[in-house]
């Protein structure tokens, strides 16, 4: 009877969902030979925002910390990135991981303040840091002070592989750093999905549901949880600078009122996961296609863009908490990244087969 | 000399903080909500002062008490048709429903009124002043810090003195057996919220009379506010408003070595109190 059963967390509809994203991971790796510049650089948007969503929704949905400061790491990220190309000479490329790192430096003390506030506060708390920041960084005169500065052409011109996109593709330098950009970002926002999806199926993502759930059981049965808001914590920050850096490199131009902008790099970004679903991995990704959609639809209208999608978070917090992720899998019972974990085989359903 | 007078109007400044927080203060303690859109409900209702002033042509003093009750009535239906639904164990839905609402808020503001900035004007008050000795003071920030005592000093009385304040007490303490002595929680926390707005008014009327606005502004108010919470430490509205002037001090100095460092300063010493006091420097029960 030994080792006939087994636990997993795989269903039909998962095994179906990783060829779909495989096949659509490859067709977005092809995207540049078919598809044109604008489109490139919408890509860009959308992978960029759900790399974003994807972290905050792991701070968020699995660790319960909600953050307001997002945009901390972002802009810290994006000007470490300018600082290691202007000041350190480095190619852009390699500095996106200068941006992560730095991120990841900046995570250890705003933990370490931000940890002493709870529930709430800790979100006001979060915010503050990115004002101290973003006020600090004003303050830094060789990347430009409170008027920003520019990516140097030189820089931008020799950056890696842009020679060898610009054979392949056949097409100008400016257009092939798009190119280079939105890959990154590909590889960016598929590898974050998989990392999360694989820190969830992990021991550790079971004693994250675990702290997020019920702090207390979660103890009584040995988690440690300040370690766990520790890891989510520092991960989110390193992946949201990271994404900082690609934003900032392919904008090649930055200013700090712009990088840590609340509008643009916390509450779009918190949006997009209430919108989608709120604590899974198929809410962000649904939430970025109808934010982009919406942003397209109210582009001319401006401010009441803003308030529109406002009302919907709204809307949807108070009547489908879990977002329309939420309200689909709860009809069809659909789960494409299924984190729970399931007995296969066994006596019980030996009987049965 | 002058580090006296700058630590004075710095204290002053520190009376519009309070102002700022008392309201956010007051949620807090009874119903453990956190409003994000605290700030953007201030500078909602500086315009809604500021559409009263120039609809009518009066006084910004008379035009906030035509708006009190404006703003008292949107407390009450705010919490009553929104935020009471989103109150419980979990802190994600308050969190999130105020944040989309001080977007919301914002960006109506913008839609309405345009990003210009506004200031009502309050005519020879705006200038006058009195000196004390070798300090001279504002008539305005006087006034400011004297509200602020007063709106604290009313808190208490309303607090520890009144049915409703009773009823608050009960209510914060333990909401289910409150409920069992015949008080309805989600009308006893539509009043807070409605008595909140009373003070957001008043700290509406000082931010649109003192300096400029527009519809950008709120979120570094509600900044200002909370830091001067957790200085103080939660529960406390005394201890308030020495947050507020610790931030008010610490913004001026700040602004006297160097004009840039003002708002810094201030978020420095709030850092420097949670580092050292992590429960703030009056926290209730200790």
């Amino acid at each position: 009877m030994s080792a006939t059963y087994s636990v997993t967390t795989r269903t039909k509809s998962s095994s179906i969902a990783v060829l779909l994203a495989v096949l659509s991971v490859a067709v977005l790796i092809a995207a540049p030979g078919f598809a044109a510049r604008g489109t490139i650089q919408d890509l860009f948007f959308i992978l960029t925002m759900l790399t974003l969503a994807q972290f905050w929704n792991l701070l968020a949905g699995y660790g319960g910390l909600v953050s307001v400061g997002q945009q901390a790491f972002v802009g810290l990220g994006a000007y470490a990135l300018y600082g290691a190309v202007i000041l350190g000479g480095i190619d852009p490329v390699m500095s996106i991981l200068v941006a992560g790192v730095a991120a990841l430096l900046l995570a250890v003390p705003t933990g370490f303040f931000a940890f002493r506030l709870h529930g709430a506060y800790f979100a006001i708390g979060t915010w503050v840091i990115a004002e101290v920041v973003r006020l600090s960084v004003a303050q830094w005169r060789s990347v430009g002070g409170g008027t920003g500065t520019s990516l140097p052409r030189e820089a931008l011109r020799e950056m890696v592989l842009v020679d060898w996109i610009q054979e392949l593709f056949g097409v100008r330098s400016s257009a092939a750093r798009d190119i280079l950009a939105y890959w990154i970002a590909l590889a960016l926002a598929v590898g974050t999905i998989t990392g999360i999806y694989w820190l969830l199926r992990s021991k550790r993502g079971l004693a994250l549901s675990a702290v997020r759930d019920n702090i207390e059981a979660a103890q009584s049965v040995g988690v440690d949880a300040g370690r766990m808001r520790w890891l989510v914590f520092l991960t989110s920050a390193f992946g949201t600078g990271l994404a900082g850096g690609l934003i900032y490199l392919q904008k090649a131009r930055i200013s700090p009122d712009a990088a840590f902008s609340v509008t643009d790099w916390t509450a779009y970004v918190i949006f997009i996961v209430v919108i989608g679903g709120i604590g899974t991995i198929e809410g962000p990704i649904l939430g970025v296609l109808i934010f982009f959609l919406l942003q397209n639809l109210l582009a001319d209208y401006g401010s009441w863009y803003l308030m529109i999608l406002g009302l919907i978070g709204i809307g949807v917090m108070l009547f489908a908490p879990r977002g329309l992720w939420g309200l689909i899998s709860e009809k069809t019972g659909l789960q494409l990244f299924p984190v729970r974990r399931r007995l296969v085989g066994g006596q019980l359903t030996n009987k049965e087969g | 000399m002058i580090w006296i007078d700058t630590i004075v109007q710095g204290i002053l400044l520190g009376g519009l903080y309070a102002l700022f927080a008392a309201g956010l203060s007051l949620v807090f303690g009874i119903m453990r909500l956190v409003n994000l859109a605290h700030g953007d409900l201030i500078v909602l209702g500086s315009y809604v002062i500021l559409f009263v002033v120039s609809a009518l042509g009066i006084n910004p003093f008379l035009a906030a008490a035509l708006a009190a009750p404006v703003m008292f009535l949107l407390g009450w239906v705010l919490q009553k048709l929104v935020l009471n639904r989103t109150l419980g164990e979990d802190i994600l839905p308050p969190l999130l429903v105020t944040f989309g609402l001080s977007i919301v808020i914002q960006n109506g503001l913008l839609e309405g009124f345009s990003a210009d900035s506004q200031r009502m004007s309050l005519g020879a008050l705006e200038t006058a002043s009195v000196s004390l000795g070798p300090i001279t003071m504002g008539v305005m920030p006087l006034m400011t810090f004297a509200s602020a005592i007063l709106v604290i000093v009313a808190l208490n009385q309303l607090f520890y003195r009144t049915a409703i304040g009773r009823a608050f007490r009960a209510t914060s303490d333990d909401a289910t057996t409150a409920s069992l002595m015949g008080i309805r929680p989600d009308r006893v926390f539509a009043s807070a919220t409605a008595i909140a707005m009373l003070v957001v008014t008043i700290a509406a009327l000082y931010l649109g009379t003192r300096a400029n606005f527009d519809p950008s502004i709120g979120p570094a108010r509600l900044i200002y506010a909370f830091e001067a919470v957790i200085i103080g430490g939660l529960g406390s509205l005394w201890g308030t408003l020495i947050g507020g002037i610790i931030i008010g001090v610490a913004q001026t100095l700040g602004a006297a070595i160097n004009p840039e460092w003002q708002i810094l300063a201030g978020h420095v010493a709030f850092l420097i109190v949670l580092l050292v006091r992590p429960r703030g420097l009056f926290p209730k029960g200790a």
